[in-house]
């Protein structure tokens, strides 16, 4: 593969074509809200249900719990134990998928009309009536072990883990929520039950739904599925300080390639530059071979396989973020061009062509987005989330289409911050210190 | 935990050999339209008109393993080469062009394959015809490109390969599985023979392999077929088809006889595992069945946790914290059935193994669990409904299928073929391919002396 497709994160910014994709806002008898995309085309719905908070709602000394009760909801419900209730999801040919993130904890469903109910009822259960049984507790907390266990000797996951211990410090935000061997060890069913009550509450709910389903069938399957939650759930934690400084960290580890993650402050969501901030990033870094980090440090020089920056605003912090990989003896040299190019573009900004080259991707690439039920509920989600108008879709080019050379050099000199931006580095680099 | 199966879509062509009109799949809006052009190039189109989108795909009938000896990477590294100039583009003019377009572009290379592609918006079909079929025929490459372009595949190989354990067992389980087969060797070339490729090994690939005879053109989207044909014939059709392609005839595996072990050790491991391989048969023309009992017997043996191995080893025991058996059967040569076992905390290699084929064995004598099977044939007619979510998708079923041997007729086939196959036909399948003495068993080890 020319290349890999870098992990773009957090970054949710809506999609389609100005006015393809009609969204249409539920609102249940029981007063929960939904976001619909109604097309009967295939017989099936995707469905996506996202609780606010995620693994930063870890209670103290609880690492991991949320994480791990993410990962036994598929493990029993009701009266069907694992076995029977995997079963009864295979014949009826659905599947929910689950997740946890530090904002968030996701639900992503999706099921035949011919047997829409059933599922449903399957999915109730897994949301009100979790088991929790022992044996799962103890089956899958192996399985979670054994990830952190290799995760703990793989250079991107020590890479990461640093640089979020760095710049959160003790802040969720500053550690993995799949916990730690010890943290994960010592949880109870007690605290797997906890975690549960933390998450799952309508306060810090959010709805899609793409598919075939009219918006009265969606109201009343909101309902059942999800009126019955709690008010609310455990506190959100406050905002996180991003306390990178910068330099560079280097972890010691023998491998033969060098792993490098790099950051600095970011932008926040709303920000009014932040459209500004986001064409400046698609012409420093972002994911296309058009991008400077890329043509300076890969097509010029073959440093790497592939150099990336993306902003990533967070709930609770904002970081500007990037990654790059080389071989030992030339990863000083590759951190040496991306941190010229970080001063340079601060010191001159761009040129009108970067910035109308780069405008006509992101506007172009955006109706790229939309390609199936599923996807489109996710962002519809994300939409929500980030308090997006309903018509976000059609006004967004238009966003992109107004920021200015001006805005994009202003914001380039306010936001990169080449002193501030920190390496670090797993491996044995040679060269740094 | 649940795993997806494996999406496989009913469809209905329609074969033109000019342009004529598409039929509509019967009770599916989807539509799949193929026609080949008078040089030999293959042309299929799926249609969805859901989203003013496209994806156009190339994809070429070579892959690592029609490589020469001696120059391992070299399709890979070609592959890389067809983002420099050309006799009427730039050096990355192409990527910058879709770039400019709102569209996104790669490539990848398999074994059997090479594709190139682009998703863009509908109205850009042309333009991506015109720059896709320019680097069939003109590429222009110096010394430069090579030299620094070699270093990113170095590099490439660095990340994939060299820095993780896993794909450096793979790899040696690989090599020791094909003793004759170019399957044996890494698509991304052994480092010593990467770092001597040269200009006129990537020169000579590309003037024997990319011809329009050699390609298969996959169009997906908000299309219509009878445009895609006029625009290929235009921008494909002009290019003579290469008379002098070669035949694809590899050497192939003699049988296996022997049992083979290995055990690969690296300080960087952190969870060991069992890895096994069996050589097995793959997907041929007008002859899927066996496959087809060797895709169900996979997912009947280690598809989630209803699975025959979960069942064994994950909860009538706690031997294991993960199972997994893998079967694709989308090759172009003979092919292999593989399995893992992650052993749980306390559990050595040896006693994960036996466990493994002690149930290997308990399931060949108790036979196919007849709700099992259903459900999974359930699973499977669904799978054909959810494809219809990802056009892209059944585009790259037809390229891969395409590329290996396969025709338009058996792509179509496969479902029915699949929901035939019977509990009995699976023990069969088991009981020929799963036998101990033409096993390969590789145990990935931390690097501390201990039996763990």
């Amino acid at each position: 593969m020319r290349a890999l497709i870098a992990a773009m994160a957090a970054l949710v910014l809506a999609f389609p074509a100005a006015g393809e994709v009609r969204i249409k806002e539920v609102v249940s008898p029981m007063g929960i809200t939904a976001w619909l995309v109604e097309d009967h085309s295939i017989p099936f719905t995707a469905l996506e249900l996202r609780f606010r908070g995620g693994t930063s709602l870890d209670a103290p000394g609880k690492r991991g719990a949320i994480h791990l009760m993410t990962g036994l909801l598929e493990e029993g419900a009701a009266d069907l134990e694992a076995r029977p209730y995997a079963r009864e999801l295979e014949a009826l040919a659905a599947s929910f998928g689950y997740d946890s993130s530090s904002d968030s904890m996701s639900i992503s469903a999706r099921f035949l009309s011919e047997n829409r109910d059933q599922a449903l009822v399957l999915l109730r259960n897994t949301i009100h009536h979790p088991r929790f049984d022992p044996e799962a507790i103890e089956r899958v907390r192996g399985q979670v072990l054994s990830g952190l266990k290799s995760n703990a000797r793989d250079p991107d996951e020590i890479a990461r883990a640093t640089f979020r211990r760095l710049a959160f410090g003790e802040h969720p935000y500053g550690s993995d929520g799949a916990g730690t061997v010890e943290s994960v060890s010592a949880l109870g069913r007690d605290d797997i039950v906890a975690a549960h009550a933390a998450v799952f509450a309508r306060d810090r709910l959010y709805v899609g739904a793409v598919g075939d389903i009219t918006a009265d069938e969606l109201g009343v399957m909101i309902d059942a599925l999800l009126g019955d939650l709690p008010d609310t759930g455990a506190p959100f934690p406050g905002p996180a300080e991003v306390t990178l400084t910068g330099g560079v960290t280097v972890v010691e580890f023998d491998t033969p390639q060098s792993v490098a993650v790099f950051g600095q402050r970011g932008i926040e969501r709303d920000d009014p530059d932040f459209f500004a901030a986001y064409v400046l990033n698609q012409i420093l870094g972002g994911g296309s071979f058009e991008s400077r980090l890329m043509n300076e440090v890969r097509e010029k020089r073959g440093l790497t396989y592939g150099v990336y920056s993306y902003l990533s605003p967070r709930d609770l912090a904002a970081t500007y973020r990037g990654g790059v990989s080389s071989a030992n003896d030339r990863i000083a040299e590759a951190i040496r061009v991306i941190g010229d190019e970080w001063t340079k573009m601060a010191e001159t900004g761009v040129t009108r062509k970067e910035m109308d080259a780069a405008k006509t991707y992101l506007t172009g690439a955006f109706p790229l987005r939309f390609d199936g039920n599923g996807r489109i509920a996710k962002i519809m989600v994300g939409m929500q989330m980030q308090g997006l108008a309903i018509d976000y879709i059609a006004t967004r080019n238009g966003k992109v289409e107004a920021v200015t050379l001006e805005d994009v050099n202003r914001v380039a000199a306010e936001l990169l911050d080449p002193k501030g931006l920190r390496f670090v580095v797993v491996g044995k680099p040679e060269g740094l210190e | 935990m649940i795993r997806a199966l494996a999406l496989f879509v009913a469809i209905f062509v329609t074969a033109l050999t000019t342009a004529t009109l598409p039929v509509l799949a019967q009770d599916n809006k989807e539509l799949v339209t193929s026609f080949t052009l008078d040089n030999g190039m293959q042309v299929i189109v799926v249609e969805d008109h859901r989203a003013p989108v496209l994806q156009h795909m190339i994809w070429y009938r070579t892959g690592s393993a029609d490589e020469p000896r001696g120059v391992s990477g070299v399709a890979h590294f070609l592959e890389h080469l067809l983002f420099k100039a050309t006799d009427t583009m730039e050096a990355g003019e192409l990527s910058a062009t879709v770039a400019a377009n709102g569209g996104r572009d790669n490539a990848f290379t398999s074994y059997d394959y090479t594709a190139y592609f682009q998703r863009v918006a509908a109205d850009r079909l042309e333009l991506m015809m015109r720059m896709e079929s320019d680097r069939m025929v003109n590429i222009r490459l110096t010394q430069d490109n090579i030299k620094t372009e070699r270093d990113v595949i170095l590099e490439e190989r660095n990340t994939r390969t060299e820095n993780s354990p896993r794909a450096l067992f793979n790899e040696q389980m690989n090599a020791i599985q094909y003793f004759n087969h170019r399957y044996g060797v890494p698509v991304i070339g052994w480092k010593h023979e990467m770092v001597t490729l040269d200009l006129e090994d990537a020169l000579s690939f590309y003037r024997t392999y990319y011809a329009p005879n050699n390609a298969v053109l996959v169009v997906s989207g908000d299309v219509d077929p009878k445009e895609v044909h006029a625009l290929a014939q235009t921008y494909y059709g002009v290019i003579p088809a290469n008379p002098d392609l070669p035949e694809r005839a590899r050497s192939q595996e003699p049988p296996q006889t022997a049992a083979r072990r290995m055990t690969y050790r690296d300080a960087r491991v952190a969870q060991p595992y069992v890895s096994r391989s069996y050589l097995a048969p793959e997907r041929n023309s007008g002859e899927q069945e066996k496959a087809a009992a060797l895709f169900l017997l996979a997912e009947i043996l280690g598809g989630g946790t209803t699975s025959f191995l979960t069942e064994k080893m994950q909860f009538e025991t706690q031997i294991a914290v993960y199972t997994g058996v893998f079967y694709s059967g989308q090759s172009l040569d003979q092919t292999t059935f593989d399995m893992i076992v992650v052993p749980a905390e306390g559990v050595t290699l040896q006693e994960a193994e036996d466990a493994m084929d002690a149930a290997l064995v308990a399931f060949v004598q108790g036979g196919v669990d007849p709700d099992q099977l259903d459900r999974i044939k359930m699973q499977l007619r669904a799978s054909q409904i959810y494809a219809r979510d990802n056009v892209d998708g059944i585009a790259n079923r037809y390229g891969r299928a395409l590329t290996t041997g396969l025709t338009i007729a058996d792509v179509q086939a496969w479902p029915d073929v699949l929901q035939a196959v019977t509990g009995d036909d699976i023990i069969a399948a088991a009981r020929d391919v799963l036998r101990p003495e033409t096993s390969v068993t590789g145990w990935l080890m931390r690097d501390e002396g201990e039996n763990q």
